[in-house]
Formats: C-alpha cells, structure tokens, sequence
C-alpha cells in the first residue's frame, strides 16, 4: 500500500513540477508548486517521515509559499515575460535539459545499489526521537541556524532600507 | 528497482525540472520558483537515503536545508521587489546589465 501511495504522490509531483515550468501566469504557477510541495509532504508521509511532512507543510507551504504570492500580487506581472514567457533559446536548452535529466537517470540507475538498515536507532523519525536528538546531537547547529536566520532577516531589511 | 532507487530517479528528474525553468523562463518570480523546486528536488533525496538507512543526519540536514531555503526567499524577495521597482519589468531581459 505504501508503495502505491508514493507512486500517486510521485505522479502528482512530476505533473504539479511540469505545470510550473509551463504555465503563464505566476500565480497559477505558484498554485502548482504549493500543490508539488503538498504531493512531497505526502511521499515523506507515506515514507513515515512525518516530521519532513509536517515541516514540509508548516515551512514551505506555510511560510515560503505565502510570502511568494505576497510578492507576486505586489508586483504588476503582464509585461514583456508575460506575453513571451519562455527563452528566446528554448529549444537548445530543452536538448540540454532532457539529455541532462537522461544522464542523471542513467548514473543514479547505475550507481544506486541497496545500502543496509543500521540497527542502531530504533525509529529516528518519530518527533520525540527527532527533538531529542536534535537538543542533543544538533544543538550547536540549530543555534547557527536562528543566527543564519536572524542574518537573513537583517539582510532583507538592510536590502530595503538602502534600496540597493 | 526498489523504492529508493525510484525516489533518487524521481529527485533527479524534479532537479532537471527545476533546472529547466530556471533556464527557459524569463519571469523573475519564476525563475525562484523553479529555484525551489530544485531545493525540493534535493530535500527528496536526502530523505529517501535517511530513510533507507535509517539514521538520522539525513533528516536534520533536511531541517538546515530549509532553514537556507527561508533565508534565501526573504533576501531574493526582498532584492525582486526592488529590482521590479526599479525596472519596472518582471522579465530577466530587462536586467542583463547585472554583473556577478
């Protein structure tokens, strides 16, 4: 069963990722990858990574996503790459694209070989495994990412503030 | 193939999706999207090689990966807005004088 829920969930994200490269309108476009974020949150769900999932849901989709479409209504978006929305070069960069998504398949097909199931944490991904590991393992890196964070923050406001 | 090998394949062709976009559209606010899509791309294949084996790392660095993700979005945002202002278009064409 698991396995037929991340083949739909996979389908989804392939179909939802296709639409953001070819829809017009950025809204719209922006509809698809929130729904291509919601189609991974399910494959690690069915995974039983149901931390990524909740992450994947609360921080992408809850904060990434809104502030996106927050931009994109600021922004008036029927100008030139409206009317003409793809490359003046569009088909030698579908060529390159496709033989590298063809290069990459056959490498991974190749390379990737079973790797054996460590028997030493019993299920890291539950959330009370995952928060203890990370006040315990992690807790210098976390307290450099609220620093990462708080840098980013000031970078955007310092960015506004001279206006470039 | 087993299910992991199907989720790597699956993260490589999402990365060449989000590659794609990046280099075909010409709509800044696009183009981020697709900037995205290729993190996600990324954030997949590190759980998938997490959960095969089971540990933990994988899964925190996913946790740091979107820690990156939000920082990027607040600073690219913030520098879109200010090139549109500035601008006036969205299209990457009328930016080309950007250098680095």
């Amino acid at each position: 069963m698991t396995d037929v829920f991340i083949a739909f969930f996979s389908f989804l994200a392939l179909i939802f990722a296709v639409l953001v490269l070819t829809l017009r309108q950025p809204m719209r476009c922006a509809l698809a990858l929130i729904a291509h974020m919601c189609s991974l949150a399910g494959i690690y769900a069915a995974l039983g990574a149901h931390v990524i999932a909740m992450f994947q849901i609360l921080i992408y989709v809850g904060a990434v996503m809104v502030f996106m479409v927050y931009a994109i209504m600021l922004l008036d978006d029927r100008d030139n790459s409206y009317r003409h929305p793809f490359s003046a070069k569009a088909g030698t960069c579908l060529v390159v694209g496709i033989a590298f998504a063809a290069g990459l398949w056959l490498a991974i097909a190749h390379i990737a070989t079973p790797v054996a199931a460590s028997a030493g944490i019993l299920d890291p991904f539950t959330f009370s495994a995952f928060s203890l590991a990370f006040m315990k393992q992690y807790w210098f890196h976390f307290e450099l990412a609220t620093v990462l964070l708080l840098v980013g923050v000031v970078a955007a406001w310092a960015a506004v503030k001279e206006g470039l | 193939m087993d299910r992991y090998q199907f989720l790597t394949i699956l993260a490589g062709l999402i990365f060449s999706l989000g590659l794609l976009g990046v280099v075909l559209r010409r709509n800044l606010l696009v183009v981020m999207m697709c900037l995205e899509i290729m993190l996600n791309a990324v954030v997949l294949s590190f759980v998938s090689f997490a959960v095969r084996s089971q540990t933990l790392p994988g899964i925190a660095m996913t946790f740091f990966i979107y820690v990156a993700a939000s920082c990027e979005i607040a600073l690219a945002m913030a520098i879109v807005v200010l090139l549109v202002k500035r601008r006036g278009s969205l299209d990457l064409g009328a930016h080309q004088e950007l250098k680095g």
